[in-house]
């Protein structure tokens, strides 16, 4: 059953991929890249990533996403006649080759590796989300602050960006 | 059971594509969704590599990256929204006033 289901989330996901490079319209590419966040999301419960399957729907599609719609829809982009740097188009003969050249050396290896001691079953034994959080707050404590710091310095940074110049000189007078 | 390979050879395409958008299309918020499909390239690479290897940093890295992509995203589209406002562009050969 794995198989069939592994084959449908990885189809789809190229497929959405694709589209989301090559459509004409934004908010479609946007549409697209929705389709490809979920079926990512089925891979990895197939990877037996639980957790991480939620945090991509609820984080990826639910918050990211929907900024990029957003943000579309605000500036009201219009459908443009050339989308394309036709003239880089060349480039894609090479890439093609090179992604071929690519896949046969990734589906043609080994991949042999020193096991660690997180298998299926231990995992599943504790849950997927409580194993991940005992891990992230005792080996992974450092990373795990430094991202916290990056997220407020990116909300700040965001806020200071977008303003409208005008405004905070208006809300110094009102004071 | 399916072959860890076959993840890997989605994420390599997955990752391919991305790449082909960012260097193709020319409206900013378009390459900023190719770098989110770059990102969710190398996060398939990641989990299937976690799970093939039995250990949980692949999904904690993992997790990690979808927390700088949100990041990227939010001051990205703050970006856009400033250059919009400035002169009405959002194609990325239109915006050339850091080129040297």
């Amino acid at each position: 059953m794995t198989p069939i289901f592994f084959a449908y989330f990885a189809l789809v996901s190229i497929v959405a991929g694709v589209l989301t490079v090559a459509l004409r319209n934004p908010v479609h590419c946007g549409i697209a890249l929705l389709a490809l966040l979920g079926h990512i999301a089925g891979l990895f419960v197939l990877l037996h990533a639980e957790f991480l399957a939620v945090v991509q729907i609820i984080i990826y599609a639910g918050a990211i996403l929907i900024l990029y719609l957003f943000v579309l829809m605000l500036l009201n982009l219009k459908t443009e006649e050339r989308y394309f740097h036709h003239r880089h188009a060349w480039y894609m003969v090479g890439v093609g080759a090179l992604t071929v050249e690519l896949l046969l050396v990734l589906l043609a290896s080994r991949y042999s590796g020193m096991k660690g001691p997180a298998t299926t079953k231990a995992v599943e034994a504790v849950g997927n989300s409580t194993a991940i959080g005992i891990l992230m707050f005792s080996d992974y404590l450092l990373p795990f602050e430094i991202v916290g710091v990056f997220l407020l310095g990116a909300i700040v940074g965001a806020i200071v960006l977008a303003k409208t110049p005008g405004r905070g000189d208006l809300a110094r007078e009102d004071r | 059971m399916v072959p860890i390979g076959a993840y890997v050879a989605v994420s390599a395409i997955l990752f391919v594509t991305g790449l082909v958008g960012v260097l193709v299309r020319r409206n900013f918020i378009i390459v900023l969704m190719c770098v989110e499909i770059m990102l969710n390239g190398a996060n398939l690479n990641l989990v299937a590599f976690a799970h093939h290897l039995d250990s949980l940093a692949g999904q904690i890295m993992s997790l990690f990256v979808i927390a700088i992509a949100a990041g990227e995203a939010a001051v990205g589209l703050a970006i856009i929204i400033v250059v919009f406002r400035g002169k009405i562009a959002t194609n990325v050969d239109q915006i050339n006033l850091l080129k040297w």
